[in-house]
């Protein structure tokens, strides 16, 4: 068991190991907290709440751009 | 983490405030945000007809449905860029919230009014394809609020779209571009009076205001966008803002508060506006850049012959910053 994390464009999936704190998961995925929502069943999760093993969570990019 | 009204489980952190909210309490927080911006920049009226720059992502989905809630007369124009399936969804999308509010949704496509599409317009004129899509856009955007009659074209532009615009405009001092950077700029002749309502929210903020709202937003990135300078701009000051809550506010308020008046001064005599020779719409020469643009891609128009659609994005693709 472990958490499973949907990444978006592309989408792709892949595998943590939990427990973790949201932070230490993005820390861990090198992935900048404010440039994503971590979603867990319709729920935006903040930093600090905990994810476990058997959770399935999303990392929803916020960072959208292009010609201004 | 607890809800700074109510102390119930929070679901959005917003640290530059250094707050958190419950879904609830975050809601209200944007809509104040947003009223807040209208109000003190005096964006629009009660009565105003607002013209909404839809694109199906989320900032501009969230500022149509916050203008909605908040009562206000707003439609929305979705400029069809035509890049492929791209394009299609976010068209569908922006027609799905428009018939789930019972508002109105102008489209027009770049393909029927200028005879280009984004990726063919990159192709033929070997120029990357943000920068053309981001003038045909705002080309559209002016000439339809002003032929449709609305009193003020309303775009989602957040604090972060305006943050990194700055720090491009900074970096190369862009003395032009920085007299004009202004959450709301007035009516000229040939010109609609222009706002972003959203500068007081980061793109985090709207995103989950979507994701809390219910709003369905089309969360794939361009296909044409990699590379793009903003949103390398835009990596650098996140991680900034990470070290340092509230660096990106402080940024681009400590711009709107201390020195954009500097730069207005300087270039307001300078422009020498008239009209375009060929669509009446405001330029600095004979004939304005669209206009140039159009004719530059009709004379050009034979080298995509026998090419499929999904070819010439592919081959626009390759004009994007980080493959070239």
């Amino acid at each position: 068991m472990a958490v499973t994390v949907r990444l978006r464009n592309p989408d792709r999936m892949l595998e943590a190991e939990g427990p973790a704190t949201v932070l230490g998961l993005l820390r861990r995925l090198d992935v900048l907290p404010e440039t994503v929502l971590v979603i867990r069943e319709g729920t935006i999760l903040t930093r600090d709440e905990t994810v476990r093993d058997g959770d399935v969570i999303e990392l929803r990019p916020v960072v959208s751009g292009g010609a201004p | 983490m607890k809800c700074k009204v109510c102390r119930a489980r929070a679901a959005v952190e917003v640290r530059r405030h250094n707050a958190a909210f419950c879904p609830d309490h975050f809601l209200e927080h944007c809509r104040k945000q947003v009223a807040r911006t209208v109000k003190e920049f005096r964006m629009f009226g009660p009565h105003e007809r607002v013209l909404v720059c839809i694109s199906g992502g989320k900032d501009s989905l969230a500022l149509w449905d916050i203008l909605l809630e908040e009562g206000y007369a707003a439609d929305g124009l979705y400029a069809d860029l035509g890049i492929g399936g791209y394009s299609e969804r976010s068209k569908e999308t922006a027609a799905g919230f428009a018939s789930s509010r019972g508002a109105t949704l102008h489209v027009r496509s770049f393909q029927e009014e200028y005879g280009f599409t984004t990726p063919s317009l990159a192709v033929l004129t070997r120029r990357v394809p943000c920068a053309g899509c981001g003038m045909a856009k705002r080309y559209t955007f002016n000439r339809m609020a002003l032929e449709l009659g609305y009193d003020v074209c309303a775009t989602g532009h957040n604090l972060d779209d305006e943050a990194s615009t700055l720090l491009a405009n900074v970096l190369h001092w862009n003395v032009s571009a920085l007299s004009r950077q202004m959450p709301a700029l007035p009516a000229g002749p040939g010109f609609a009076r222009k706002v972003k309502p959203l500068v007081r929210l980061a793109e985090r903020d709207t995103a989950a205001y979507a994701v809390l709202r219910g709003i369905d937003y089309v969360v794939e990135e361009c296909p044409l966008v990699a590379g793009n300078t903003l949103n390398r701009h835009k990596e650098s000051l996140a991680a900034v803002e990470e070290q340092s809550p509230g660096s990106k506010h402080a940024f681009y308020f400590g711009f709107l508060d201390r020195a954009a008046a500097l730069f207005r001064q300087r270039e307001a005599a300078a422009l020498g506006l008239r009209p375009c020779r060929e669509c009446g719409q405001p330029t600095t020469t004979e004939t304005c850049v669209l206009c140039r643009t159009r004719l530059t891609a009709a004379e050009r128009a034979g080298r995509l012959e026998g090419k499929s659609a999904d070819e010439v994005l592919a081959l626009a693709r390759s004009l994007s910053k980080s493959v070239r």
